[in-house]
Formats: C-alpha cells, structure tokens, sequence
C-alpha cells in the first residue's frame, strides 16, 4: 500500500506544494491537512511544512499552535506517528510543546537565504534513519528566525540523549551547539530549519534532502502496516 | 470592572537579543557614546474586564504563561490599572 503522507496547511503557509511534490517524486501519497479540520484523515504520517502561518503574529507559530489540527497532530505523536516541523513548521512544534526549546531570530538579523551544509549528527530519528551518520548534506535555508535556542539543561539532555538530529557545518544563524534539527524524546517528531523539500532533484541544485524525506516515508509505512 | 493592563514581554536574562545587539552596535554612529545594555521587548496592551484586581490579574497572568509569552526564552511585566472606580 502506499504510504500517505499530510501536509498541514495553516493561513500563511507557502512550502505545502513542494512537501507534496516531495512526497510524490518519492512514491509516496500526499494531501493537504486543513489547519481548521481536527482530522487527520488516517495518514500515516505528517509534515508541517514552511511559511508564515498566521502571518507569524505575536511570534512564529505563537497562533498556529492553537488550530484546531494540532490537538489531532500532538495526539498523532504521542502514539508514536512520525511528525515533521520544516522552517516554520519546527517553529509551530516548539511552540505546541511538541519540541524543545525556542526559535530566536538569526544572530546579526540577516535573513538567510542560501544553501547549507548540515551534518547528520543521529541516525535514531524518523528523518534520519535511511541517512547516513555523518554524512554531509546540501539543503537550503530560508529564515529569518532559525536561530535555536534552549536553557542549558535542555541542552545538556538533547546532547546526552543524542536527540540533536543535523547540525550546520558552517553555522549561519548563531543556534546553540550548531544545531539545524532537534528531534523529541521518541524520535518520532523532528523540526529542522533547513528544507529538505526543496532538495529532491539534481534540478534543483541538490538532491541530498531525498535521504531524509525517504526516513519519514519508510518511519511512516513501517508504522502503517 | 474594567482594567487598562500593559504587558512587557521582555526575553528573559541571559537570553541573546540580536535586535538589542544591532541597536546597541549603531548607537555611537550617530554620536550616542556609553550605551550599554540594550534589550529589545514588546508592549501589549488592552482592556479586561473582571470583578477585581486580582482576578484580572491572575487572568492576566494565565494569558501571559499561555500565549503572550514563550517561556522558553520570554518573560513578561505586568501593569494594571482600574478604569472605573466602584462607587463607595
């Protein structure tokens, strides 16, 4: 059967096309998840893609977080369905409590908007298992607010507990520990600032983002069956 | 009763503030020397209604703790001042 992937789309989200395209390009199955329905629709896993949800009033994903969906997606992840933040989307997980800590705008208030290069610090994650440790990836970033902060406890757990997922090679937005991608104490939510939707063909100037979306696609059917 | 609050969202010590940094680092160009310390937060504010004082401020609060604020890396100050007075 094929794997059915949702993407949540919020007023002010942009990137829900290209997770879709993703997605398919994958062999996977993908549709859109209203931000105001508080059904899933029994997909077996969810992306909460890039963009401006709500306009990123009060602070990115500040609003979002109180849609009616995510009750459903926290429910989601709390049986263990894999769950997936990209850019905005990780901001709206940390704010729904989903993730820890905090995402801060960029040191020096530049707006990134370039490739990068990440590292993959744990292959124990739903984003990272058909990836390999180490290995350097090339995927773009867009944002404004990347820039990832937490209390030094929190740090210190997601270090001991090798729960920092990507980390930037060449840091471009002053995040704590370099860190592009955290994922939750069951390994089954992530959030990355990075977008690896936007790195699934030689086309587009990298396809190192395959790696990652094929561990949500594989997490997601071997949880389907 | 009706209540003016104003609440300053302010990123909790410790915490870094690249807006302050920038505001702080731009300060002496424009001959403002022995600048220090600058830090960047939000003014909220808004009417609540509520049967007193302390009722309007613990809602205030739960706001605060709830939405207004990201604990993670925000605290808040609150203000809160009667717009009616009851009549004695």
């Amino acid at each position: 059967m094929t794997v059915r992937i949702g993407v949540v789309l919020f007023p002010g989200s942009n990137c829900e096309m290209d997770a879709m395209e993703a997605v398919r390009s994958l062999g996977g199955a993908a549709e859109i998840l209203w931000h105001g329905d508080a059904v899933l629709n029994g997909v077996d896993g969810i992306i909460v893609p890039g963009g401006f949800a709500h306009g990123d009033y009060l602070r990115p994903g500040a609003i979002a977080r109180f849609s009616p969906i995510m009750g459903a997606v926290g429910a989601f992840a709390a049986d263990g369905g894999p769950v997936v933040g990209i850019c905005n989307g990780f901001q709206v997980l940390t704010e729904a409590g989903l993730l820890p800590g905090a995402l801060q705008k960029n040191a020096g208030l530049k707006f990134r908007c370039a490739p990068a290069l990440l590292r993959v610090a744990t292959t124990d994650s739903c984003l990272t298992r058909a990836a390999t440790l180490g290995a350097e990836l090339q995927i773009p970033i867009n944002h404004f607010e990347g820039n990832y902060t937490c209390s030094p406890e929190t740090l210190a757990e997601l270090q001991r507990d090798d729960r920092i997922v990507l980390r930037y090679v060449e840091n471009p937005n002053g995040s704590i520990d370099d860190i592009a991608g955290v994922c939750n104490e069951g390994r089954n939510v992530v959030g990355l600032m990075p977008h690896p939707e936007r790195a699934v063909s030689k086309l587009l100037g990298s396809d190192d983002g395959v790696p990652l979306l094929r561990s949500l696609l594989e997490t997601a059917s071997a949880l389907s069956v | 009763m009706k209540f003016s609050v104003q609440v300053e969202v302010r990123l909790r010590p410790g915490i870094a503030d690249p807006q302050g940094a920038t505001i702080e680092r731009s300060l002496p160009t424009l001959g403002f020397d022995g600048v220090a310390g600058v830090r960047v937060g939000k003014s909220i504010r808004f009417v609540v209604e509520s049967v007193d004082e302390a009722s309007a401020r613990s809602e205030v609060d739960d706001m605060c703790k709830r939405f207004l604020t990201n604990p993670v890396i925000e605290d808040s100050v609150v203000s809160i001042e009667a717009l009616e007075s009851v009549l004695a």
